[in-house]
């Protein structure tokens, strides 16, 4: 069994190829320098190409001015440049709206690692390149080995020029084909001398500095290696892919350890490297200690870059908290991911008195390692750098410095005023306090200044001989000695103190906030309230700008919330935006894509469900710091949560609005065929009489004809009652509210039902000074007919129904009481939902069960309410309950009908 | 009542079938129109002395023929209307229609509202003369009133509105009309004044709005006096 579960296709390897289908096939063609030919290979390959029928489009070539290779390009259809303005000089670019519109099946575009003037779709063109790739396009690309991104540092070191322009590893991996366009040195320069790469006075220039032979030979082998790599790692696939069993390797684990300092961006190429050839997953870790905190702003955005470089690069990022020993801390989350091999960059050379007190984590691993395999990356060039690693941001507040002065200056006061009482050794006490003192107030630098300058005030003020910086006595020579000591430690011991206190307070602060809003949003309960609270929440907790968008109708991103409100973007950040939702990736100001945009984007996802996209916008005077990036992103986790979370509520209240409408629809069939139905059998089989029974008595046939049109009445009601319904449930209903006399109404009302109420004592007992009511006529018409027509439907013939009317407050109560067997007080409220109808068994009476639940929705749509009570009228049999429904109507005031 | 010729438009056979017997046992003469254009055509040609006009016309809305006939015609119309088309029965009284009998409707009804029409119409050159309807007698020269044989004391005002619903008695007035003919043109929307009005009046004559006897309120339209 477990030779099968090892030879079992790899689930990630075929995901990777499935991401593949739809998508265009990328084809690297890759050189160790310029003027090796690639451009000319690619255009051989596209020619090929182009004769096979293939649709090939010359998106864009760089021919530098070669003319073989533009003669070369003649027949091949060009793709027109975009022209660029960029700090005053016209550029041209590639056309990347034009290319996808017009889809070739197949797109040269030259030198992948070229970076796009400001202002661009992308930063970089192998964004591009991606962009094409994804819209189902091939490519063919051209590529430098000193323009990869891990190999960037070792080209720099053979060479001595580093290219700014560079192009991440992952790329590479993502070409379905790499050409290697290989010639021997001495060729290149034999093409260089001959003015085939550069112009020749360029060439001159080059011949010296680049294209030295020994350069080339080593830029040659890389590009080898490289080439090698990738092949090596497409049979890997293929293999995991087809479930070939191979000498799979083992899941050896590498970890880099990242800090502030520079050397962490050489150590992550190394990692990468190493774990491309060793083939294995590799970890970047980040210890964050209490002192991060105080890290001047550079040194935070630098380890934010670093990781986002790791991350880039495909590490997978981690982050631990030790305070003490780093070394071990690193040490045992090695052991526990099985790692074997630690890349840690090199320590800068740090005065000896710092090494004496903290011993550098590199040293430290070093010291500690054991089992492990410790490789320390070189620091790129260093020089101009005298920042220690483990400098602590010094005080920038001149008032920190004053201040440090101030204590000295008290100190020496207090000092001379003790002198009198205490021995002079016990006044360097004073001095101390002094330093505690400025230590937890201002930090590290100030209070070793505070030190300082007590030690030579309290050696110029008080030691023998007095006012000079002579010390004349041997004990207090050392109280001296011990006094600077011990203020040293105690100063920085008051320091370290502060800071974590302070880093304790700014965590502290934060948990809150993500507290105080996921409590925000829990209670919102619509999409408004989660989209307000979300953009004010980040709004005011990072001080930027903030926005939201989501899709809308036809799917077009559009803004729907801002702090403080926007409702509109401009264009570069609207296409900002849309990438962000297109890819599921960040997008604007900071980022690689679009980074000239004003806003950055963030887009929000829960689990694969893409929901919106959010917004923030630097303000001029409170940068981001990596912190607020971390917070943002907790944010954003939980809006994506909160959105998700109502999103479901409304699917899942659709599915029951759905299963909702299917029960009534059954009801409403049933009502149909049995309700409307009866009154048609009594008015075909009445009619059927009259017209076929010949020498009807006068008095038998007028019954039949009073039959049927009672009859057609009573369907005419039905057929009304659905039609109100139909337009309740459409929200067709306009009421339009008049001052009405309810007199009238009930005049009106029982006009229509003399029929069914002829059998029953009506009596309408309303008070002479009975306000008008503000409602609709034929609605509130329609409410007392149905109303009535109950009342004579259940309430036994020959029994009373009542009418009371009597002011209540803002309304006017109207009470309809039968003496019908009344309706169960747990029912009361359900008698006005639709198609319910009071279970009575066999002696169920023909009815829709539509009549109360329109009296309910008429009844509401004016503004009024209405309800059933127990109830029983004056006059009714002892054994009846009664049923008393109570209209609630809003009473006309003269400001109300305005 | 003097037999006249009714035309009747609608595009409902069985209707016009249900409607041509009884008014042809009244004694009355039937033409009947499917449509508008047919409708328009038979009104210029016919010269009927009272059209019942559907509102719901396939080829044109009723509306429209009603003031189209209105343009060259007084002849009476009664409109068939829709009970929720309260707008509808509005506007058709506003273009010229008399009254209006919703559907369905009961052949009684229907004919008690063409014989006032008709009597209207008859009596409209006569002037005024003493109207007795139930237990009422009113008297316009005298401006007196009595109620099984006792004076009922009515203001001017009163007297005018009684008189006014009792001389079209079983017709549909409107609020609009009697607010114009009693207190001006100014006043058409002081729907209230009338309300008040209609509520003593009500009163003298110990009429119950919730059961009429004598002055049934169409809500929101108008009034009618019970003719029977």
């Amino acid at each position: 069994m477990t030779h099968d579960a090892d030879i079992r296709p790899s689930p990630d390897a075929l995901l990777t190829q499935a991401a593949r289908i739809g998508r265009g096939r990328l084809k690297i063609f890759i050189g160790a320098a310029p003027g090796v030919g690639k451009t000319w290979a690619m255009l051989d390959d596209a020619h090929r190409k182009h004769a096979d029928g293939v649709d090939v489009l010359a998106a864009l070539i760089e021919t530098h001015g070669r003319a073989e290779t533009q003669a070369k390009l003649a027949d091949l259809p060009p793709l027109a440049r975009k022209p660029v303005i960029y700090k005053g000089r016209a550029l041209t670019e590639l056309d990347l709206d034009g290319l996808l519109a017009r889809r070739p099946a197949l797109a040269l575009i030259d030198e992948l690692a070229h970076t796009n003037a400001e202002g661009g779709r992308h930063e970089k063109r192998w964004q591009d390149v991606e962009e094409v790739l994804a819209a189902g396009i091939d490519v063919f690309t051209t590529l430098n080995i000193q323009h990869i991104e891990t190999l960037n540092e070792t080209v720099a070191r053979i060479t001595g020029v580093r290219v700014r322009e560079t192009v991440p590893d992952l790329v590479l991996a993502m070409a379905d084909e790499i050409e290697l366009v290989d010639i021997p040195p001495d060729e290149l320069l034999e093409r260089l001398r001959q003015g085939k790469v550069y112009p020749a006075d360029q060439a001159a220039r080059a011949l010296t500095s680049f294209f030295a032979k020994g350069n080339l030979t080593a830029l040659r082998e890389l590009a080898l290696r490289a080439a090698a790599d990738r092949v090596d790692a497409q049979l890997r696939e293929h293999m995991a892919a087809n479930a070939i069993a191979g000498p799979w390797p083992t899941q050896d684990r590498i970890l880099v350890c990242v800090n502030e300092s520079p050397a962490a961006r050489e150590a992550i190429r190394v990692a990468k490297r190493s774990a491309d050839r060793a083939r294995a997953e590799w970890i970047a870790l980040n210890v964050t200690q209490a002192r991060f905190e105080a890290l001047p702003d550079a040194d935070k955005d630098r380890l934010a870059g670093t990781l986002r470089l790791a991350e880039r690069l495909g590490a997978e990022l981690a982050t631990l908290e030790a305070e003490r020993d780093v070394a071990q801390a690193i040490l045992s989350y090695a052991a526990d991911r099985n790692v074997k091999r630690i890349v840690i960059g090199r320590p800068r050379p740090r005065p000896f008195w710092a090494r004496l007190t903290t011993e550098d984590v590199a040293a430290g691993l070093l010291r500690q390692s054991g089992q492990f395999e410790i490789t320390l990356a070189a620091a790129p060039d260093e020089r101009g750098t005298q920042a220690g690693w483990h400098l602590p941001q010094v005080a920038r507040d001149p008032l920190a410095w004053a201040e440090a002065g101030l204590a000295v200056a008290l100190a020496s006061a207090c000092s001379y005023a003790a002198e009198q009482l205490f021995p002079v050794a016990s006044l360097s006490v004073i001095y101390m306090t002094a330093v505690v003192v400025v230590a937890s107030r201002r930090g590290l630098g100030p209070a070793m200044a505070t030190a300082v300058l007590g030690f030579f005030a309290y050696n110029y003020l008080f030691t023998e001989p007095r006012f000079s910086f002579q010390v004349s006595r041997q004990g207090e020579l050392l109280t001296l000695g011990l006094f600077l000591v011990a203020s040293l430690i105690t100063g920085n011991l008051a320091a370290r103190l502060r800071a974590r206190i302070t880093a304790q307070t700014a965590i502290a602060e934060r948990t809150n906030k993500l507290y105080d809003f996921s409590r925000r949003i829990a209670a919102a309960a619509t999409a408004d309230d989660v989209i307000w609270a979300s953009v004010s929440h980040v709004a005011t907790t990072l001080r930027c700008e903030t926005v939201l968008l989501m899709p809308g109708q036809g799917g077009d991103l559009a803004v729907v919330g801002g702090f403080p409100p926007e409702d509109r973007l401009q264009i570069r950040d609207q296409s900002a935006a849309q990438f962000a939702w297109d890819k599921g990736q960040p997008a604007g100001a900071g980022s690689d894509t679009l980074p000239t945009a004003r806003w950055f984007f963030l887009p929000l996802v829960a689990g694969d469900r893409r929901l919106g996209v959010l917004g923030i916008a630097e303000a001029e005077d409170h940068r981001f710091a990596r912190t607020d990036h971390r917070l943002l992103q907790a944010l954003v986790g939980q809006i994506a949560l909160a959105l998700e979370r109502l999103r479901l509520t409304e699917a899942l209240s659709e599915t029951r609005l759905v299963a909702e409408t299917d029960r009534l629809r059954t009801a409403l069939l049933s009502s149909v065929s049995h309700d409307l139905r009866t009154p048609l059998v009594t008015i075909i089989g009445a009619a059927g009489s009259l017209a076929d029974t010949p020498g009807l008595p006068a008095l038998a046939r007028q019954d039949l004809a009073e039959n049927i049109r009672e009859e057609g009445e009573r369907l005419d009601r039905y057929v009304q009652n659905l039609l109100d319904m139909t337009r309740l449930g459409h929200g067709a209903l306009r009421p339009r509210l008049a001052p009405l006399d309810l007199a009238d109404l009930i005049g009106s009302a029982r006009h229509r039902l003399r029929a069914p109420l002829r059998a029953h004592q009506v009596t309408a007992d309303l008070p002479d000074a009975l306000p008008l009511v503000r409602a609709d006529g034929v609605l509130l018409e329609q409410v007392l007919v149905n109303v009535l027509d109950n009342a004579a439907k259940y309430a036994p013939a020959g029994s009373a129904i009542v009418l009371t009317a009597r002011e209540a407050g803002a309304f006017v109560d109207l009470s309809i009481t039968d003496s019908g067997p009344g309706i169960p007080p747990d029912e009361h409220a359900r008698v006005f939902d639709m198609f319910y109808r009071v279970n009575e068994g066999d002696r169920q009476r023909a009815g829709t069960g539509l009549g109360l639940a329109i009296c309910k929705g008429l009844t509401e749509a004016m503004g009024g309410t209405i309800r059933a009570e127990s109830g029983r009228a004056e006059t009714a049999s002892p054994d009846g309950t009664g049923t008393r429904i109570v209209l609630s109507l809003p009473l006309y005031t003269p400001e109300t009908s305005a | 009542m003097t037999p006249t010729r009714i035309l009747i438009i609608d595009d409902e056979a069985p209707i016009r079938r249900f409607l041509r017997v009884p008014l042809e046992a009244e004694g009355h003469g039937v033409i009947e129109a499917a449509t508008a254009r047919d409708g328009i055509l038979a009104v210029a040609r016919e010269a009927p002395g009272l059209v019942i006009l559907d509102l719901g016309l396939p080829d044109a809305d009723g509306l429209t023929v009603l003031r189209e006939i209105r343009g060259w015609s007084q002849v009476p119309v009664l409109v068939l209307s829709v009970r929720a088309d309260e707008a509808g029965k509005v506007a058709a009284l506003d273009a010229g229609a008399q009254d209006y009998v919703v559907k369905p409707f009961g052949m009684k009804e229907l004919l008690a509202r063409i014989r006032s029409l008709l009597r209207d119409r008859a009596g409209a050159a006569q002037g005024p003369v003493v109207i007795t309807l139930a237990d009422l007698r009113i008297d316009p020269a005298n401006h007196s009133c009595t109620q099984g044989g006792l004076p009922l004391h009515l203001t001017r005002r009163e007297f005018d509105l009684l008189w006014m619903l009792a001389s079209h008695a079983g017709r549909l007035v409107t609020q609009g009309l009697i607010l114009k003919a009693l207190w001006g043109p100014a006043h058409l929307d002081d729907s209230q004044y009338l309300r008040v009005y209609i509520r003593q009046l009500r009163q003298k004559l110990g009429d119950d709005a919730a059961n009429p006897r004598y002055i049934m309120t169409e809500p929101g339209i108008g009034y009618r006096f019970i003719a029977e």
